[in-house]
């Protein structure tokens, strides 16, 4: 393998041009291949073996991450012996190669497998054309997670964004502003998982008589009022949940609004001030336009999130008693009914439902950059 | 740049030889090595483990038990990808029917298909069993129509075991005239709630309508808004909607975890009398009752209902299915048919196990030793039929339908809502 280099690296002054460049295609094309050979016999090996876990998968990270480094040096070896007018051209492709590559192995291809795999069965044999999506458009709990995630989508968003911007607003003339940005921020350092036990918490229900170890049916007995069983409440139990959300996103609207805020010219504001405009005024007429594009990418992202919202409602009521969302839907199809044809159904009307949103997105992001 | 990348090649070169070592080795030992992939963890696992000890020595078979609280949605990961384990304790016969119908399953071969006919009651092969082929051997089972109650208070109260229906009724009048709520329900359980309020229905059809129309249910040979079900649904009713015999109503059923629900038992004095739930509930009481067990809790068979069906079983249990087939599989499979592999776990406690002809002394207490016999002697036994339902209506619709009709919905409708989910 090393001679084969050598012979075909330096002789690129003199001899058979012809030769030579041919010398080279095979090389470029030999020794990325045997490198990866390697790594990939390297990781057969690994799984087949039987080494202490730990070790393997400590070896497996170091074999992966080197190998990865070690293919990148070896094609921009490659690369970089070749004529410069060929490897300027192939250059940002070895860059943006494996990102893509990786990104087709881990999405596209799943998403494409996941398309394929609606228009069948349970088990995935036998074709069932579009029963699934049928299913997931005729089915009275479906029809329910479509609801309630307009709900989530309406009152999280519509929650997070405007409490951001209120809190955002109000911090800018705060004093002491940093703490109480931290103190609004510091949910976002929570998982969604984790923010669901902490709520737990603050919606348990004991029956009348015990001691109520959920702060909120505290709070209602101290006054006298029936402890009540929030999650039992149908229609109402929907926006206990999305109150989580609203506090666990809040934090993440309010930073970036307020990092908004502070770009907007304080010249502009003295001016509407001095011409006679209200507080009020200035914020609907000068900051609110001003910021609108900020307000659009944060409000389109979390309108993303509550989409794909699953974490809290899977860990505070499973989606009973009417708090179904698409996501629940999707993983109680796949894990619990082994229903692949179906739930790969629900995941392609996920992706379908988001993929406006995002796109929307990103030529926001886009837009803003030009501006 | 080119310095680092030499010395991690240079690093994983000469790790390469350290695996090519132990790989080697490891593929002689591999023959004699047992892979066992299940869903009980923890404290189950190490007593499992303890179990299967004497095999072990006796043979020089290192068996490998792997426990995963995620083992259902990892089972079928593995299969698919074509890396499952040599044996899987699978807990759902539906699993082991899925599994079986797609072919990835080794069926009995004689020899073991021998040692379970004269092992066990014909009900345990047939549950193993797909389309006339045995696949499954059963070791530890649970058994789940019994009634807990504290016994101390029980005795102090004058209170006598009822042994049939009637006899529960008058009693639980009894102790609402006593001023303590006759039972304690709990249904929470996370992405699960619901399946022990399934368990009560399966329990009174079993009693109602015998094995014969319960498995016709099963097999939704019977829709699920068939009459015989609408009137287990209402008979529970007649217990769960009524507050004066729950403690805390319907709202505590629903938001209870099914493993804190018999506490109010075991309150100064009892707010709660009973509680119906498998003999593995015993691992959730309080620390102190689990310490004098035989002396702080009484236990009984629920009553029977129609005197026809005598007092039946319901229970569960993982079941031993053979992926890969080798001699070591093979003669671990034929242990765990006997009742040698399960002696040492039943003394240790908190299982009970199906074998014919096992020892009950064996077993460490009263209670287990009442709850073996009546699992052994049970003319019907039967297993969870929302395990053997399809999951769409077993971990699904049927879950949620006890849910709903709980929070008020027309029991009509969850009925037939729950017979349209069919697949």
């Amino acid at each position: 393998m090393n001679t084969n280099i050598t012979s075909a690296g330096p002789p690129a002054e003199g001899g058979n041009t012809f030769l030579v460049s041919l010398g080279r295609l095979a090389v470029s094309i030999f020794i990325p291949l045997a490198a990866f050979a390697v790594l990939w016999a390297g990781f057969i090996f690994l799984r087949d073996s039987n080494a202490p876990q730990t070790i393997i998968a400590l070896v497996a990270i170091i074999w992966g991450v080197g190998g990865v480094a070690l293919l990148f040096w070896v094609t921009d070896y490659v690369v970089n012996r070749m004529p410069v007018v060929v490897a300027k051209k192939i250059q940002p492709f070895v860059f943006v190669g494996p990102a893509i590559a990786i990104l087709a192995w881990y999405l596209f291809i799943p998403t494409m497998r996941s398309l394929y795999l609606s228009f069948f069965g349970p088990q995935s044999t036998n074709f069932v054309g579009l029963r699934n999506y049928i299913y997931a458009f005729t089915d009275s709990r479906m029809l329910e997670a479509f609801r309630n995630n307009l709900l989530w989508i309406i009152l999280g968003t519509g929650g997070a964004v405007g409490f951001g911007l209120i809190i955002a607003l109000l911090a800018d003339r705060a004093k002491g502003e940093k703490f109480f940005k931290s103190l609004i921020f510091m949910p976002m350092a929570i998982s969604f998982v984790g923010a669901g036990v902490i709520w737990r918490f603050i919606y348990a229900y004991k029956p009348l008589g015990e001691a109520q170890i959920g702060i909120l049916n505290a709070i209602v007995t101290l006054f006298g009022g029936e402890p009540q069983a929030w999650f039992t409440i149908r229609g109402l139990n929907n926006v206990f949940l999305i109150v989580i959300l609203v506090w666990l996103q809040t934090g993440y609207a309010m930073v970036i609004i307020s990092a908004a805020l502070k770009g907007v010219p304080s010249a502009i504001i003295e001016a509407g001030r001095i011409d006679g405009a209200s507080e009020l005024r200035v914020i609907r007429s000068i900051i609110i336009p001003f910021i609108a594009g900020t307000l659009v990418t944060v409000s389109t992202t979390i309108i993303i999130l509550s989409l794909k919202i699953f974490d809290i409602v899977f860990t505070m009521t499973n989606g009973n008693y009417g708090t179904e969302v698409i996501a629940s839907m999707q993983y109680k199809q796949m894990f619990r009914f082994y229903d692949y044809g179906r739930g790969s159904a629900i995941a392609i009307v996920l992706v379908i439902a988001v993929i406006p949103v995002m796109w929307y997105n990103l030529r926001q992001f886009s837009k803003r950059e030009g501006f | 740049m080119k310095r680092m990348m030499l010395s991690l090649v240079i690093i994983m070169l000469l790790a390469s030889p350290v695996f090519a070592g132990g790989a080697q080795e490891a593929a002689e030992e591999e023959s004699n090595v047992v892979r066992v992939f299940g869903a009980f963890v923890d404290e189950e696992a190490r007593r499992f483990e303890e179990a299967i000890k004497p095999f072990e020595e006796r043979t020089g078979i290192d068996v490998i038990y792997e426990g995963s609280s995620e083992f259902e949605t990892l089972i079928s990961v593995r299969v698919e990808g074509g890396n499952p384990p040599d044996i899987a304790a699978l807990p759902q016969p539906g699993l082991m029917k899925n599994f079986a119908s797609k072919g990835v399953l080794v069926p009995m071969w004689s020899s073991l298909e021998d040692a379970v006919d004269s092992n066990y009651a014909s009900v345990w092969k047939s549950l193993g069993s797909f389309e006339g082929t045995p696949y499954g051997v059963f070791h530890r089972v649970n058994a789940k129509s019994f009634v807990w109650y504290p016994k101390k208070a029980w005795d102090a109260a004058g209170y006598e075991v009822p042994t049939t229906w009637a006899e529960l009724e008058a009693l639980m009048d009894q102790m609402v005239a006593d001023g303590v709520k006759p039972w304690a329900v709990g249904i929470e359980s996370g992405g699960a709630t619901g399946w022990a309020g399934t368990d009560w229905i399966e329990d009174i059809m079993l009693r109602t309508v015998g094995p014969d129309v319960y498995d016709q249910w099963v097999n939704n040979e019977i829709p699920f808004n068939d009459p015989a079900v609408k009137d287990a649904f209402e008979i529970l009713g007649d217990i769960w909607l009524n507050p004066a015999y729950v403690y805390g109503g319907a709202n505590t059923i629903l938001t209870t975890s099914f493993g804190d629900a018999p506490s109010p038992m075991f309150s100064d004095p009892p707010k709660a009398m009973m509680h119906r739930q498998g003999n593995f509930i015993t691992g959730f009481f309080p620390d102190d009752i689990q310490a004098n067990l035989e002396e702080e809790v009484g236990v009984f068979p629920l009553p029977s209902i129609n005197p026809e069906f005598g007092i039946p079983v319901l229970g569960g249990g993982d079941q031993f299915v053979v992926f890969n087939d080798t001699p070591a599989v093979r003669q671990f499979m034929e242990f765990l048919a006997t009742w040698e592999s399960g002696e040492l776990w039943a003394r240790s406690g908190g299982a009970l196990f199906p074998y014919k002809n096992q020892d009950l002394s064996a077993y460490p207490n009263e209670i287990e030793r009442s709850l073996a016999e009546a699992l052994v002697n049970a003319k019907v036994f039967r297993f969870d039929a929302s395990d053997l339902m399809p999951g769409q209506v077993g971990a699904g619709t049927f879950w949620s339908g006890v849910v709903d009709w709980l929070t008020g919905k027309n029991l009509d409708s969850v009925l037939s809502d729950i017979q349209k989910s069919w697949p």
